[in-house]
């Protein structure tokens, strides 16, 4: 699973890719929200694939039985997946502004600013 | 040597306390500052008697011995006798200066670069270890730029900085790359120590490349044919800047380094003929030059290129007579150029006028100015009783007995033709004629104005009439260029001989030119201009650099972002590219079979989600895409032991749906602005970011470079944390900060999303 999972994450990411490239800055922010998915998905593959072996401890245990998931990474997406949505929410935001300003959602027609 | 190296770092730190000193004290502090390097002279002189018995002395820091870089000092005869002339007539200089400049608002400023200039300057000439030589080289450089371009406000003065910086900073990046060649192939860095080894560069296969690096550094640095252009130019700097680095020290560092290289890389034939025509050519055409000219200091600064060539030519002739010539004429030059041009500083001040054909008769309103330009302008000419009678006579004795003498000493005799001229223009500016000049009442130069050119002309003096008075210092630095030569003894009359009867011709000679040309100066050359204006050529090439990086700027700086993002993204893909072709792809362990069918169902509506998302046409249908991307990953979260990631990525999800809903219909809709050209190049890009990623993602998930520091977290989540869920556990407590970190992200996005919400209220009630 490991291998089509890897795959799906190319892909995503792929899609993501072709969609930052785009003109239009809507388009741009999804490019985004896509990118972030596929390399969290990326991470969580790397991180190695356990099925239905969640990393809790029972209550009759001390310790997290051998062969779990490992939390580590499962830990670091988590935070990823907040800022993501962080930096997401600013960017939808900020190019609305930007549309509101310039009347404009081609970046390329709003490039006085960059020169 | 210790108390030489303390001062020198005493001065580089008083030095900026200079302008300070100006300002309470007034142009009268240039005699404190003068205390500065004359203490450092007195230190060279202390040091005379064991370099004399020793030979060298040297001192030594570690600093980077791991690679080769210490701060070790050498002081031998040659570092000796350039550290008297740079610290000796930097006192002089500070003084004239004081008087030249005296009142202008920048004087501080002036003592300031001048005094690091000097510090750099000994700097190279005490080096032992090359790349320490090279950091004083450099430092040389930057400070001559601060001072030729110290009037800022003239156009010129700015241009002429920036070209002898150029010039010579390039050539010091040549010079670089030889030292690091020579030294890499001696085996030390330290000079000291290729001399203790004996070091000979002459038989190596590379011996040719780090001469010609060589060389090309010494050159530029000593205005030699064809980079001389610069040191013209220079003299916009003020007039004791030109006396003091472009006649008297920094246009012979590159002199310098080539005597000091000599037992390492000279003796060869190449070495002989690319000095001797190098030097050859830039004496006469610096000799030729200095006769077209009208301006005083612009005539003194050709005559310097062609002494530089003439120092260079006696450098390729590899002998112990040679290396006492050299010697001779790098002390006697210094003397008798210094001199003059502080005479023609001084007469500038006090006249107005630097034009030889505005002025005559100087010597009764100027009788000390004019003592002391008649002694330098005699030793110019090579004249009895001059020390310079002497150096030239030994130069001509050496060159008569090196290969092709005949050539070279014809051009040294042609050359000198033009030196008789200009000595001839400078004694009758101050002996002929009736009292003419721009300005009256002329009226003497202040007693600052009056000490360097008076110093230097007598020493000149001194050291001709008794000529045992050098010889000391004459024949250790020639035991720095021959360790095991026979040196001749001294003395003023060598009798009657040829190069006597050579010396004898060419002041006829020359005079005769000074007195057919009218006694002023022969014709302006019209032919030297256009083409052969190499000053012209460098301006053009400099202009050139500037377009084709405005041009290739352009061409790279499009302002379109997706343009920078296809670089970026093509840069990526061609490094990976390469390093695959060269260490082959990553063997990548893929198993397809490991797949359950519902896991497959999900898998594909994700992958055809988001393609859908890149194709479909309406924004609605993106944000659905996109849900259900996202859902359907919080899915697999939960099917592959991730339940907190899965409960996370739903709650985000249904927000980023919702946010975008409400936003999307504020924005327009989608409209055709890519040729398709574009979208397939895109798309081929794309496709090859999510290949990497894939092939990335593979290898990572089989590599291991450490044990897994996730057992700890496991063991410890309950019995020290008290917590069951160790994904949690983790994040509130064993990486807690990085937790911190998030919700300061997201604190910051959310103001910052408010920010501009509330932003665009107020501009509309301000509307």
């Amino acid at each position: 699973m490991q291998t089509t999972l890897a795959l799906l994450s190319g892909i995503v990411f792929a899609c993501g890719v072709f969609l930052i490239l785009r003109r239009n800055m809507v388009k741009f922010v999804f490019g985004l929200a896509l990118i972030s998915q596929g390399i969290n998905m990326g991470i969580f593959t790397a991180g190695g694939l356990v099925r239905h072996r969640a990393p809790l401890i029972p209550s009759d245990q001390d310790l997290l039985a051998a062969g779990s998931a490992d939390p580590l990474p499962q830990a670091m997406i988590l935070t990823a997946i907040v800022i993501g949505f962080g930096i997401l929410a600013f960017t939808i935001v900020l190019i609305l502004r930007t549309y509101e300003v310039f009347g404009q959602v081609d970046i390329d027609e709003v490039r006085a600013v960059d020169r | 040597m210790i108390s030489l190296l303390l001062l020198m770092l005493l001065t580089t730190l008083l030095a900026p306390l200079a302008p300070w000193m100006i300002r309470w004290a007034g142009a009268k502090a240039s005699w404190a500052l003068a205390l500065l390097p004359t203490a450092i002279f007195v230190q060279f002189l202390s040091l005379s008697g064991q370099v004399f018995s020793q030979g060298a002395l040297s001192w030594s820091l570690p600093w980077m011995s791991q690679v080769g870089f210490d701060l070790s000092f050498y002081v031998d005869g040659l570092s000796l006798m350039m550290g008297l002339l740079v610290s000796g007539i930097g006192a002089l200089i500070v003084v004239y200066a004081g008087g030249y400049l005296k009142g202008h608002p920048y004087l501080g400023r002036f003592f300031l670069s001048l005094l690091l200039f000097m510090v750099s300057m000994l700097g190279v000439v005490i080096s032992d270890n090359l790349i320490l030589l090279f950091i004083f080289w450099e430092m040389t450089s930057v400070t001559s730029y601060l001072l030729i371009g110290f009037d800022h406000d003239k156009k010129e003065g700015r241009q002429a900085a920036l070209q002898a910086l150029l010039i010579t900073a390039g050539g010091g990046l040549a010079l670089l790359a030889g030292l690091i060649l020579l030294g890499l192939s001696g085996g030390s860095f330290d000079l000291s120590i290729l001399r203790e080894l004996g070091f000979q560069a002459s038989a190596l296969p590379q011996y040719p490349w780090i001469l010609a690096l060589v060389a090309l550094g010494a050159f530029t640095k000593s205005a030699q044919f064809p980079f001389h252009f610069w040191l013209p130019g220079a003299m916009q700097a003020p007039t004791p800047v030109s006396a003091y680095l472009h006649s008297a020290t920094m246009v012979k560092a590159g002199v310098f380094l080539l005597a000091r290289l000599q037992p390492e890389l000279g003796g060869t034939d190449l070495w002989f003929w690319l000095l001797s025509s190098v030097g050859g050519i830039t004496m006469l055409w610096g000799a030729f030059l200095a006769l077209s000219k009208t301006d005083l200091k612009q005539i003194l600064a050709y005559t310097t290129i062609s002494a530089l060539g003439l120092m260079i030519l006696l450098l390729g002739t590899v002998s112990a007579l040679a290396a006492t010539a050299f010697a001779a004429l790098l002390l006697a030059h210094a003397l008798y150029k210094g001199t003059l041009f502080m005479v023609a500083g001084a007469v500038d001040h006090q006249t107005g006028s630097r034009d030889v054909r505005e002025l005559s008769g100087l010597r009764r309103a100027m009788p000390w100015t004019a003592t002391s330009a008649l002694l330098a302008a005699l030793a110019m000419a090579g004249l009895l009783p001059t020390f310079s009678f002497v150096a030239k006579e030994l130069a001509l004795e050496a060159l008569l007995l090196s290969p092709w003498n005949w050539i070279l000493v014809s051009i040294i005799s042609l050359a000198a033709l033009s030196f008789v001229f200009v000595a001839a223009q400078m004694i009758w500016l101050f002996f002929a004629g009736d009292l003419k000049a721009p300005k009256s009442p002329v009226k003497e130069g202040y007693p600052s104005l009056l000490l360097g050119p008076l110093v230097l002309s007598f020493l000149g003096l001194l050291m001709g009439l008794w000529a045992g008075f050098g010889q000391g210092l004459i024949h250790s630095v020639g035991r720095s260029l021959q360790p095991l030569g026979e040196f001749p003894k001294l003395s003023l009359w060598h009798g009657f001989n040829l190069p006597l009867l050579l010396s004898v011709s060419t002041l006829v000679a020359g005079l005769a030119l000074f007195h057919f040309s009218n006694y002023k100066s022969i014709l302006s050359w019209d032919f030297i201009r256009s083409p052969w204006r190499l000053n012209t050529r460098f301006q053009d090439l400099f202009e050139g650099t500037l377009m084709a990086s405005g041009w290739v700027t352009d061409l790279l700086q499009t302002g379109y972002l997706r343009h920078y993002l296809r670089m970026v993204i093509l840069g990526i893909l061609l490094l990976f590219g390469l390093s695959f072709f060269k260490y082959s792809l990553p063997q990548l362990q893929t198993d397809w079979t490991d797949v359950r069918l519902y896991e497959l169902g999900v898998a594909l509506i994700i992958a055809l989600a988001a393609l859908a998302a890149t194709m479909v046409q309406s924004r609605l249908a993106t944000i659905a895409c996109l849900g259900v991307i996202g859902f359907m990953v919080a899915t697999m979260y939960v099917m592959f032991s991730a339940p907190d990631l899965g409960l996370t990525q739903i709650a985000v999800e249904t927000l980023t749906v919702i946010l975008f809903a409400l936003v999307i219909y504020k924005l327009p809709v989608y409209q055709v602005l890519s040729s398709r050209i574009n979208v397939a190049l895109d798309a081929l890009l794309s496709l090859g970011m999510g290949f990497l990623f894939f092939v990335m993602i593979l290898s990572a998930a089989n590599l291991q470079w450490h044990e897994p520091i996730s057992s700890f977290h496991g063991d410890n989540a309950w019995l020290q944390a008290y917590g069951r869920n160790v994904v949690n556990v983790i994040l509130v407590d064993f990486r807690v900060l990085d937790t911190l970190g998030e919700l300061a992200v997201v604190a910051v996005a959310t103001m910052g999303v408010y920010s501009l919400v509330r932003l665009k209220r107020r501009r509309k009630s301000l509307l």
